[in-house]
C-alpha cells in the first residue's frame, strides 16, 4: 500500500514556497530526490545566490578598499580615511576630497547630472504626453526617433556629437555645454518610455472626467493627469541621474580637456593606469551619491503612493 | 468604465475641448531636441563618411550635398573590414554570441527561481537585482581589475587552493578576461525584463501541464520556455546591442591588441587625431549591422507599450 503511495503522489495544488511533503521512502536516495516532483528547488536557489554573490561581492571589495591605509588597490591594509579626506602624515594630495583634479571632477560630475536631470525629465515628460493623445502619423515618427536613441549603441551618439559640434556647430565648445547637450540628448528617452507606459494604463478616463466637469485642457493636465504620473516622474528622475553621474561614453569624447572631466571619467582614465584607493573612493562616492537620489526617490514615492499596496514591485515594474 | 468609448468618439466628433496644436505643443519640445540633436548629427556623419579630407590638416571637410558625395572612404574601409579587421570582427562576433549565451543561462534560471519561488523574500531578491543599475558599470570593472590583478584577491584564492603553482595575469589579454567582463556587466539588464515577463505567466498555464501528465521538466521545456520566447528575444536584443559597440569592459579588463573588439576600433578612430572619416565610416557600418536587432526592439518596446 505505501509503495502505490510514493510511486504515485497524489494530485494536490502545491502552494508558490510551501514547504515539501514529509520525505518519503524513494526520496532518501540520492536519485529519489532527483526525481521527487516536490523537492524544493534547491538548485536554481543555490545559482542564484551564487549570482548575487558574484555580482555584489566585488563592488563590496572596491568599497572597502577605498577606506584601506596602503596604497595598494588589491588588498585590504588596515581602515583609514586617507583616501577620501587626506591624512596629515601620508602624502594627501591624492586623497578624493582634497586632490584639486578630484575635486573639481567631483563637482563637474554633479553639476552634470543634476542639470541633465532638470532638463532631460521635463521635455521627456512633456513629449510623452504630447504623443500619447496627439493622433496621426506625426507622433509614431516622433517616438521612432525616441525610441532609436534608447536602442543605439551609446558610442555611436559620442562619436556623431563629436563629430557634429566639431565640424557643424561650431560655437558650442567641447566642454560642458556640449557635454550637457549630448547628455540630455541620450537621456531622454528613458522618462518617455517609463511615463508612456504609465499613461497608457491611466487612460483617459480621469481628464474626460475632470473635463466634463468643468476643467480647461490645462487644468485637466496640471490637475489630474500629472498627480498621477508624479511615480512615473520621479522614477525617471532617479534613473536619469543614477546613468548621467556614471556616463562616460559620450562625455570622454566631449570634455575637450582636463578641466571638464567629470569623475567617471577620471576613473576610466586613471583604471588604465596607476590605481590608487582614491579612484575606489571616487567610485564609491558615485555609487554614494546615487544612493541618496534614490533613497529620496524612495521616501517621494511611498509619501505618493500613500495607501498604495504592492509598491515595491510596482517601482520595480516600472524598471522592467 | 466600459461606457466611456462611446462618449469620447462623441467628444471627438465635436472637438472643442482641444485646440488642435494643444497635444502637438506638448511634444514639440522633444522632437525639436531630437531633430538638432539627434538627427542633425547623424546626418554630419554620414556627411563625413562620404566627404573628403583637408590635404594639409588631414581634417574631415564634409560634404553637406549628397550630390557631392564620394564613397572613397566607404570603399577604403570596406577593404579594410573585408581584409584586414576580419579577425577583429569574428572575433567581436564569437565574444558577443558567447557571453549572450552565458548571460541568458545565468539570467534566465535567476530571473525563473526569484519570479517563481521568491515567496516572502521576493522584495530583498528584487532590491538586490536592481542594485548593480544603481552602482555605475566603471566601478563594477573597478573591482575585477582589482581582484585580477596579479597580487588580487583571485589570485590568492587560486594558490591557497592550490590550484595554480603561480600567479595568473588574467588583465593581459585573456579570451575568457573580456568575456567574463562582458557577461558580468551586462546580465542585469537581462535579469530583470526576464523576471517581469515570467512574473507574469499565469500559474494556471503550469498547473495545467503538470496536471496533464508532464513532470516540472517538461512542464518548463512545453509551457514557460515557449511562453516566455518573446522576452527572451527582446532581452538578448538588449545585451547584444550595447556589446557591439562596447570597448571599455575591454580596454579596462585587457587593453591588448589580442581581444581588440569592433567598439575598440570606434574608440581607436577617435582618439588618433585626423581619423574622422574612418570613424564615421564603422559608425556607419555599425548602425546598419545593427539595423535589423535594433528595429526589432523598437517595435518590441512600441508593441508591449500599446498592450499594457
Amino acid at each position: 500500500m505505501s509503495e502505490t503511495v510514493s510511486e504515485r503522489p497524489p494530485v494536490e495544488r502545491r502552494k508558490e514556497g510551501a514547504a515539501p511533503r514529509a520525505p518519503s521512502a524513494s526520496t532518501r536516495t540520492p536519485l529519489g530526490w532527483w526525481r521527487n516532483p516536490w523537492r524544493k528547488p534547491y538548485i536554481l536557489g543555490a545559482v542564484t545566490w551564487m549570482y548575487l554573490a558574484w555580482s555584489l561581492l566585488p563592488v563590496l571589495i572596491a568599497i572597502a578598499i577605498s577606506f584601506s591605509a596602503g596604497r595598494s588597490n588589491a588588498a585590504w591594509q588596515g581602515f583609514s580615511t586617507q583616501w577620501w579626506w587626506g591624512h596629515p602624515k601620508s602624502d594627501p594630495t591624492g586623497a578624493l576630497f582634497v586632490s584639486p583634479e578630484l575635486h573639481a571632477a567631483l563637482i563637474q560630475s554633479l553639476r552634470l547630472s543634476f542639470l541633465t536631470m532638470f532638463i532631460a525629465v521635463p521635455i521627456g515628460v512633456a513629449f510623452a504626453i504630447g504623443i500619447s493623445r496627439w493622433r496621426g502619423p506625426a507622433p509614431a515618427g516622433a517616438n521612432f526617433l525616441m525610441l532609436f536613441s534608447f536602442v543605439i549603441p551609446e558610442i555611436i551618439i559620442g562619436i556623431s556629437m563629436f563629430l557634429f559640434f566639431t565640424y557643424l556647430l561650431k560655437f558650442v565648445h567641447l566642454g560642458t555645454g556640449a557635454q550637457l547637450l549630448s547628455l540630455v540628448t541620450y537621456q531622454v528617452s528613458y522618462p518617455v518610455i517609463i511615463v508612456r507606459a504609465r499613461m497608457l494604463s491611466i487612460g483617459r478616463e480621469y481628464e474626460e472626467a475632470a473635463t466634463d466637469l468643468g476643467a480647461s485642457p490645462t487644468q485637466a493636465v496640471r490637475r489630474v493627469l500629472l498627480p498621477l504620473l508624479y511615480p512615473a516622474i520621479l522614477v525617471s528622475f532617479v534613473l536619469v541621474f543614477a546613468d548621467t553621474i556614471d556616463d562616460f561614453i559620450t562625455v570622454r569624447y566631449l570634455s575637450g580637456g582636463s578641466s571638464t572631466e567629470p569623475l567617471s571619467v577620471k576613473i576610466y582614465n586613471y583604471s588604465r593606469g596607476t590605481l590608487t584607493p582614491a579612484i575606489n573612493a571616487a567610485a564609491t562616492f558615485l555609487l554614494f551619491s546615487t544612493l541618496v537620489i534614490a533613497v529620496i526617490g524612495v521616501f517621494l514615492y511611498r509619501r505618493i503612493t500613500r495607501g498604495q499596496r504592492g509598491q515595491t514591485q510596482e517601482m520595480a515594474g516600472h524598471l522592467t | 468604465m466600459r461606457v466611456l468609448p462611446r462618449r469620447r468618439s462623441r467628444e471627438q466628433a465635436e472637438g472643442t475641448w482641444y485646440p488642435r496644436w494643444y497635444w502637438p505643443g506638448f511634444a514639440l519640445p522633444g522632437t525639436l531636441w531630437m531633430l538638432v540633436l539627434f538627427v542633425l548629427p547623424f546626418y554630419v556623419v554620414v556627411s563625413i563618411a562620404f566627404g573628403t579630407v583637408d590635404p594639409v590638416f588631414q581634417s574631415p571637410l564634409p560634404i553637406y550635398e549628397p550630390w557631392w558625395w564620394t564613397n572613397r572612404y566607404l570603399l577604403e574601409e570596406w577593404h579594410f573590414a573585408t581584409g584586414e579587421f576580419r579577425a577583429v570582427e569574428l572575433r567581436t562576433l564569437v565574444y558577443v554570441v558567447l557571453a549572450t549565451a552565458i548571460c541568458l543561462v545565468i539570467a534566465y534560471a535567476v530571473a525563473y527561481y526569484v519570479a517563481r519561488f521568491g515567496g516572502k523574500r521576493k522584495g530583498l531578491f528584487l532590491a538586490l537585482l536592481i542594485a548593480p543599475f544603481f552602482i555605475s558599470y566603471l566601478m563594477r570593472m573597478l573591482s575585477w581589475v582589482e581582484l585580477l590583478q596579479p597580487n588580487g584577491y583571485v589570485n590568492d584564492v587560486l594558490s591557497f587552493l592550490h590550484i595554480t603553482p603561480h600567479p595568473i595575469n588574467w588583465l593581459a589579454g585573456v579570451p575568457f578576461t573580456v568575456v567574463m567582463g562582458l557577461v558580468y556587466g551586462y546580465i542585469p539588464y537581462m535579469i530583470l525584463p526576464l523576471y517581469g515577463f515570467l512574473d507574469r505567466i499565469d500559474q494556471r498555464h503550469l498547473e495545467a501541464g503538470r496536471d496533464l501528465g508532464a513532470n516540472p521538466f517538461w512542464t518548463f521545456v512545453r509551457v514557460t520556455l515557449p511562453l516566455s520566447k518573446p522576452a527572451i528575444l527582446a532581452s538578448l536584443v538588449i545585451v547584444t546591442l550595447p556589446m557591439f559597440g562596447d570597448y571599455y569592459t575591454n580596454n579596462l579588463l585587457s587593453g591588448s591588441p589580442k581581444t581588440t573588439m569592433f567598439g575598440n576600433l570606434l574608440d581607436n578612430a577617435m582618439e588618433a587625431t585626423g581619423q574622422g572619416p574612418e570613424a564615421a565610416v564603422l559608425v556607419l557600418f555599425l548602425v546598419v549591422f545593427l539595423m535589423i536587432p535594433m528595429l526589432y526592439y523598437m517595435r518590441e518596446t512600441a508593441k508591449a507599450q500599446r498592450n499594457q
